[in-house]
């Protein structure tokens, strides 16, 4: 059980989540009797989660930050309604339609971001007030009707990529996004390998790194399998390309950035960073905007996918966005989150849903069911916190060898953790 | 020991293990009845865990040995069966809540009921009395958060006088006090003593230490060492430091010969406004210099404005400016932002590193780069093998003590999260850094290195400012100490003519002449 903990590296909650992940879908695999791995149900699946995986990603970086943003849904619904509207009456190409949606984000953000950053409302309360704000706004400017939207800013929603290239029995462009995809996990690999060796740090083991590359390159070749082999007419979705390009970019900024370490910072202890030259009103508000422009971008590519933009779009979107970052290990009191971790917290959920969907469960029973899991999630790991264990992998790892190892944490000195758990004694000396 | 002193707690054999580390092995610890009972180590020998088994905190059953408390083997389940026995620790960081009142506070979770409800009337009559005995003189309904911190350490003492305590166990009471404070807080657990209370007092001030304990047991590696009995053995500091650290310590600072240049920075009539009360002035018409290789103290009591002339003067993080100039080399230099004061060469090393100084979720080398990420940067992207050479660069310079780089701050002991800490400040390269109370809460071994590395940084040419609250502390270190009363500068003093008397005197000045 070391090597596995060694194969995936230190951070255990977030392989206990893609443990989790994988452990659901071949569940449910078996369950419904091979009914969730096939082409046709993974491609629904992702189609019909991207706007909710591409809300996470803005959100984590809220929720790093120290913030919550509950306006997405109304903000995506908003944003929805004016782009329909305004192609429909000003007869605008779909590619200026999605500019200018972008830019109304740009403008909804600026405005909720103002009044977190520099005027000092909490989130929690701004972002209510924009639920209601642009509810109404999208209501008001719809007259309540639904509004369709031309066939070719479906595009962004429920396209897919074309067949070009020789005939193989296979979506060509799906395969080689699939081939890429595997060459870059192995480069980066070996990069990282020979960069750790180079300064004198710790380098795993070949074999680690070699079943590592095994496990990952399998999974791609076999998803990339799944969508290059759809019915006619459907392979890799153009929501996913979407999405596929926002957690690059994002999980880049946020981890290897000046900004990103801006952002973890604010969230971690925002008098620190200010005293270290951090300004953290403009992180708040750069945080704010870029939530509502990813709002505005979930909102149209939901609306190309069900092909009009209607009054009671992005309901309770907000709440599956902040579950899956939660699932995804973000703390609530900020500082600490990933992107990749919330997009498998998101596919936690979405599998969830759509393989007791698949068994016939009612919707009913399926909201029960989400709720426990997401409070289990984020119960377990409080409770491992609370215990100086180190979370759901290090209990298996104890059951499998049967005695108390050592563990990470414990000891003299229980790493401080400014959340839920943090003895009130801590905040009252801090203000005292 | 006489027969006829009665012990009062006898803990034997006291063993503590946690998953991979055993904080404590074998510990041995005897309070006579009425004693003051001192018990001293560095950080993370064991102390607070200690207490942390008699209290309760951690109950019967997850540790191993006896607690003799009354003559009774104890089996605590909790802190509230421990407050029962008449056993109420007070922790080094307070329990009060900051929006109720002193009185509220008082009886919080021990509410003095009639029918049901809070009896007010009488809750309000015993308080006044506890009140009296700890002598404070607030009104019981006075929110906590308008009272000082050694006020509020005092309202704790009334808490625990309230559940009819026995035996009070006092972890670092003084830490957050200043002297004036400290002393009250001292005669009150003199005067506790006097009415038959039994305490405990961990504190890294040895001199009170050796002011007001009876006897003294040392704790080193999770092992107690020795018990001194203060009035026998005739137990002065050096004998208790060599307890601590198990060899004499030569010197409490390093040597050093200072070679001292030209002015490097200059701030010319600094005046400053309160961020929230509008006409009260923390920083007043302030006109100081530091020459180039040359440590400045500066003292003060708490609450006399060090800190807020410091944290102004550095982009102007604290209060409102009202007026005043700052030099570096002669030139005029503004800082109205954090970003510009870094840029002008200033460097800041906050007096509260958890709250202010520290981003406990973060890493060694995140920490270590934080305030000068553009020198780890191509573009916009972080430099990682950049940033993993410098922070291990540092980590071996300053000798911090952990496994690696990648380690989490949270982790370190207070000496080694300093060393981070200064380790931040120094990548920045800064002509002038300003260290606020660089010593509070580190063991004697690691404040002998933090001073050296603050004299190579001298030796280097640099500026530096000390603020400390620790009289001796500025002798030992400065080569030129300030002293602040109520925001305004009383006076300058050269190593050779300061002594804790006549800088007492300037920094108490300003109240002396207006009474």
């Amino acid at each position: 059980m070391d090597a596995l903990k060694k194969l995936f590296g230190g951070n255990t909650r977030q392989f206990g989540m893609i443990f989790a992940l994988v452990a659901l879908i071949i569940l449910f695999q078996i369950m419904t009797g091979g009914l969730t791995l096939t082409p046709d149900n993974v491609i629904n699946l992702f189609n019909g989660n991207s706007y909710i995986l591409i809300l996470a990603i803005g959100m984590v970086l809220v929720i790093i930050a120290g913030h919550i943003d509950l306006s997405v849904g109304s903000v995506a619904a908003a944003v929805g309604i004016v782009v329909a509207i305004t192609m429909r009456d000003w007869n605008l190409p779909s590619w200026v339609g999605i500019l200018f949606g972008l830019a109304i984000g740009a403008v909804i953000g600026a405005w909720q971001g103002f009044w977190v950053a520099y005027v000092g409302i909490p989130a929690f309360i701004v972002t209510l007030a924009g639920m209601l704000i642009f509810r109404g706004v999208n209501q008001y400017i719809g007259k309540s009707n639904t509004i369709p939207v031309p066939q070719d800013f479906q595009f962004i929603g429920a396209g897919f990529l074309p067949e070009t290239g020789p005939v193989t029995g296979y979506n060509n462009l799906t395969l080689l996004i699939g081939l890429i995809g595997v060459a870059a996990v192995v480069y980066l690999e070996l990069r990282n390998r020979r960069e750790s060796k180079a300064l004198g740090a710790d380098v795993p083991e070949l074999w680690v790194a070699v079943t590592k590359l095994v496990l990952i390159g399998g999974a791609i070749l076999y998803a990339t399998y799944l969508f290059a082999t759809g019915r006619p007419g459907t392979s890799f979705p153009i929501a996913g390309i979407i999405l596929g390009l926002l957690v690059l970019l994002y999980g880049f900024i946020s981890s290897k950035t000046v900004t990103g370490r801006h952002i973890y910072a604010v969230g971690g202890n925002r008098h620190a960073a200010e005293l270290s030259g951090v300004q953290s009103k403009k992180v708040n508000f750069l945080v704010m905007m870029n939530m509502a422009i990813l709002s505005a971008l979930a909102g149209m590519v939901f609306v190309a996918r069900s092909t009009a933009s209607g009054p009671f779009d992005g309901t309770g979107w907000e709440l599956d966005a902040i579950a899956a970052v939660f699932i995804g290990g973000a703390a609530v009191t900020g500082g600490v989150g990933t992107v990749i971790g919330s997009i498998v917290g998101g596919l936690v959920m979405a599998v969830l849903n759509n393989g007791l969907q698949l068994l016939g469960v009612g919707a009913d029973m399926t909201a029960i069911i989400k709720g426990l899991v997401l409070l289990a999630a984020v119960a377990f790991d409080v409770y491992n916190k609370i215990q100086g264990r180190p979370s759901i992998l290090g209990l298996l790892i104890r059951g499998a060898r049967g005695t108390g190892g050592p563990t990470i944490n414990g000891g003299k000195g229980t790493p401080f953790q400014p959340d839920e758990t943090t003895k009130t004694s801590e905040v009252v000396a801090k203000e005292a | 020991m006489a027969p006829n002193e009665a012990v009062i707690l006898e803990m034997r054999s006291i063993t503590k293990e946690f998953p991979g580390v055993k904080a404590l092995s074998d510990v041995n610890l005897k309070v006579k009845a009425g004693e003051i009972h001192a018990i001293c180590g560095e950080n993370g020998a064991g102390k607070s865990t200690l207490m942390k088994v008699l209290s309760g905190v951690y109950p019967f059953g997850t540790y191993f040995g006896d607690i003799v408390y009354q003559n009774e083997i104890q089996q605590f389940r909790d802190i509230r069966a421990s407050e029962h026995a008449g056993i109420v620790i007070i922790h080094q960081e307070l329990a009060l809540i900051p929006e109720l009142s002193i009185m509220e506070n008082i009886f919080l979770g021990n509410e003095p009921v009639r029918r049901g409800v809070i009896d007010w009337k009488e809750a309000r009559k015993r308080s006044l009395e506890l009140l009296a005995r700890v002598g404070l003189r607030e009104d019981p309904d006075t929110p906590i958060k308008e009272i000082g911190v050694g006020k509020q350490q005092l309202v704790e003492i009334a808490k625990a006088l309230s559940k009819s305590v026995k035996l009070l166990i006092l972890d670092e009471p003084t830490a957050a006090l200043n002297e004036h404070d400290s002393q009250h807080l001292l005669d009150l657990i003199l005067g506790l003593k006097g009415r038959g209370i039994t305490s405990i007092i961990i504190s890294h001030k040895l001199n009170e230490i050796e002011q007001i304990a009876d006897s003294i047991t040392i704790i080193r590696d999770g092992k107690s060492i020795e018990t001194l009995d203060v009035k026998g053995d005739g137990v002065d500091e050096d004998r208790i430091i060599k307890g601590m650290v198990g060899r004499t310590l030569e010197s409490r600072f390093p040597d050093h010969t200072p070679t001292i240049g030209e002015v490097l920075f200059e701030v010319k009539n600094w005046t400053v406004q309160h961020p929230n009360v509008p006409d009260r002035l923390v920083c007043k018409g302030s006109s100081f210099f530091v020459r180039k290789g040359e440590i400045v103290g500066f003292a003060g009591l708490m609450g006399a404005g060090r800190t807020e002339l410091a944290r102004s003067l550095f982009g102007r993080s604290y209060g409102k400016f009202v007026s005043g100039r700052t030099f570096m080399h002669g030139k005029e230099v503004h800082m109205h932002t954090v970003g510009q004061a870094i840029d002008a060469g200033l460097g800041y090393v906050t007096e509260d590193r958890k709250t202010l100084g520290l981003n406990l979720l973060d890493d060694i080398k995140t920490t270590t780069v934080s305030a000068a990420l553009k020198k780890v940067t191509r573009g916009l992207v972080v430099d990682r093998n950049r940033e993993y050479q410098v922070a291990e660069e540092y980590r071996k310079s300053l000798r911090t003590k952990s496994p690696s780089v990648d380690e989490g701050v949270a982790k370190l002991s207070g000496g080694n999260q300093q060393k981070v800490v200064l380790a931040k400040w120094m990548f920045t390269e800064p002509e002038l850094l300003i260290l606020d109370e660089p010593t509070r809460g580190i063991d004697v071994g690691a404040k002998y290195e933090i001073y050296g590395i603050i004299q190579r940084l001298a030796t280097q040419g640099k500026g530096v400012i000390v603020i400390s609250s620790e009289l001796p502390e500025l002798l030992g270190l400065s080569d030129r100490i300030y002293t602040i009363f109520e925001g305004a500068i009383t006076g300058v003093l050269a190593k050779e003519e300061a002594t804790q008397e006549n800088l007492m005197k300037l920094m108490t000045q300003a109240r002396k002449s207006a009474a």
